[in-house]
């Protein structure tokens, strides 16, 4: 088996044997980060870009761990303190950043579509590190991971996604990825937040948090942008959490052992209790983050050199 | 089209078990007892081998000495130019290295390169007494100045020879054949 691919630009085009491939080997990699020498030699003398032209901590630090884990080279390049402040295209940009040959550019950017604008115009490989409201295929494949080894499968569960449904990268992949291996999603937000082909995606839709979340084997809650509070898509936070936070209330709704997944950055008190977010019981964020630098090592290793 | 295959069976099942006998006796000889002594596969085919000396060894003296399992994919020289990626298998190494006895354990002794790997690999986990090497057969034509420790058997092999262990554990038979496409 191998990953047949330059590039890793969504959930969409790549298959359930791909996304297997990926989190067996992602699996291998979890012991490294546990040992007192987190470092194998595995990509010594290999360089690796981060472009990020949105803000990051938890992706773009869990991408420089992991290649630093295996020993890569790696440059961070943010819009703000580049030439893209100056006005620079981003294929003039990866073009002069070609010409330095690093072997792969990882990106973030608002614009749906520019990774695979990227993949298009350099040799090297692309891996999305979230591109506008289109697709974060790492953090999907990391979700994947995390409840694999939670529920010990993904095929037959039943998978509650609640929030922000339009405005996420994080939901579109996980829903893409989550049917593929065989879940049932069921999601929930205020109609302004629901995409309006949404049920197109093999999903059913509800208005009430309480009616998706029923039953609910995974609660995945989404991070409510309130830098679009702005743009008048939903009357108040107050409101908001009122109708679609996630509390003890609401939580017996869901199986007995329903774990709670949030991508964060988490909005305590919005999209989450507190209580919730902190019980480790139920709560498998930090398990999410811990899975993440497993993962982007994984992708690493298999997209680095080597291709056909 | 699949070529023919001139198959010579060089080793049968009693055999290998008298072989692994042999160096289970030598391997506690050697360190006076099995203080301190931790054994370690390499996957795939050293991992079943090491777990058979490890069950011969508390046969012979009390007690259960460790075991780990070491994938050495990470560590390998060729990983650059390969066109495709070996699958990567888990490393398990529950217990500290500092100051033990590893004895390294493989299936076949060939180019010396998996047993460098190995001994990087070990080494970024601590740092032992020493590092012995036990494998079931040693064909010859190292690459790199490697030699075992305890050796199954001698088998000078042509280069365009495949030498493979077979063990019930992964092929359902214990065997040892030398290969040649005809």
């Amino acid at each position: 088996m191998k990953l047949n691919k330059k590039d890793l630009l969504g959930i969409k085009d790549i298959s359930v044997e791909e996304i297997n491939f990926i989190l067996e080997t992602a699996d291998s990699f979890l012991e490294i980060s546990t040992r007192e020498i987190k470092k194998v030699p595995t990509l010594r003398g290999k360089t690796i870009i981060n472009l990020f032209y949105e803000a990051s901590t938890r992706t773009r630090t869990s991408f420089e761990i992991a290649a630093k884990r295996l020993s890569a080279d790696t440059i961070n390049i943010s819009a703000s303190t580049s030439s893209v402040a100056k006005g620079e295209t981003l294929i003039d940009t990866a073009r002069n950043l070609e010409a330095m040959n690093p072997d792969i550019i990882v990106i973030r950017h608002s614009a749906a579509g520019a990774p695979h604008l990227l993949a298009s115009q350099v040799k090297q490989s692309i891996i999305n590190a979230g591109d506008g409201a289109h697709e974060h295929p790492t953090q999907a494949l990391l979700d994947m991971m995390t409840i694999k080894e939670k529920k010990g499968k993904i095929n037959g569960l039943k998978i509650a996604i609640i929030g922000d449904i339009a405005h996420s990268r994080v939901a579109r992949s996980n829903i893409y990825g989550l049917t593929k291996m065989g879940a049932q999603i069921t999601v929930a937000g205020p109609a302004t937040m629901l995409p309006r082909d949404i049920e197109q995606m093999g999903i059913k839709v509800y208005d009430k948090m309480q009616e998706a979340i029923t039953g609910a084997d995974v609660i995945m809650m989404l991070r409510i942008q309130l830098e679009r509070e702005k743009q008048n898509i939903f009357p108040s936070l107050r409101e908001y959490s009122q109708r679609f936070c996630l509390n003890r209330g609401n939580i017996a709704l869901a199986k007995k052992d329903v774990i709670v997944m949030h991508p964060g950055p988490i909005n305590r008190g919005v999209e989450i209790s507190p209580d919730i977010a902190d019980d480790l019981t139920q709560s498998v964020i930090l398990d999410q983050v811990n899975k993440g630098v497993a993962v982007r090592m994984a992708l690493l290793f298999l997209l680095a050199g080597g291709h056909e | 089209m699949t070529r023919k295959k001139n198959t010579k069976t060089v080793m049968d099942k009693e055999g290998i078990d008298r072989c692994l006998t042999r160096i289970a006796y030598e391997i506690l000889e050697k360190n006076k007892g099995t203080k301190d002594l931790v054994l370690v596969g390499i996957r795939t085919g050293g991992v079943y081998l090491a777990e058979r000396l490890q069950k011969k060894i508390s046969v012979i003296e009390e007690g259960e000495i460790p075991l780990g399992i070491l994938d050495i994919t990470l560590y390998r020289d060729d990983l650059s130019s390969a066109k495709r990626k070996p699958r990567l298998g888990k490393t398990k190494i529950p217990f500290s290295l500092d100051d033990k006895i590893v004895v390294l354990i493989d299936d076949v002794l060939f180019t010396g390169r998996t047993i460098r790997a190995a001994m990087d690999a070990l080494i970024d986990f601590g740092r032992p007494k020493m590092i012995q090497l036990a494998v079931l057969i040693d064909r010859g034509h190292r690459e790199l100045p490697i030699r075992a420790d305890f050796v199954g058997k001698n088998l000078p092999s042509s280069l365009w020879q495949a030498v493979s262990v077979k063990l019930v554990e992964k092929n359902g038979a214990d065997e040892v054949v030398i290969e040649e496409e005809t």
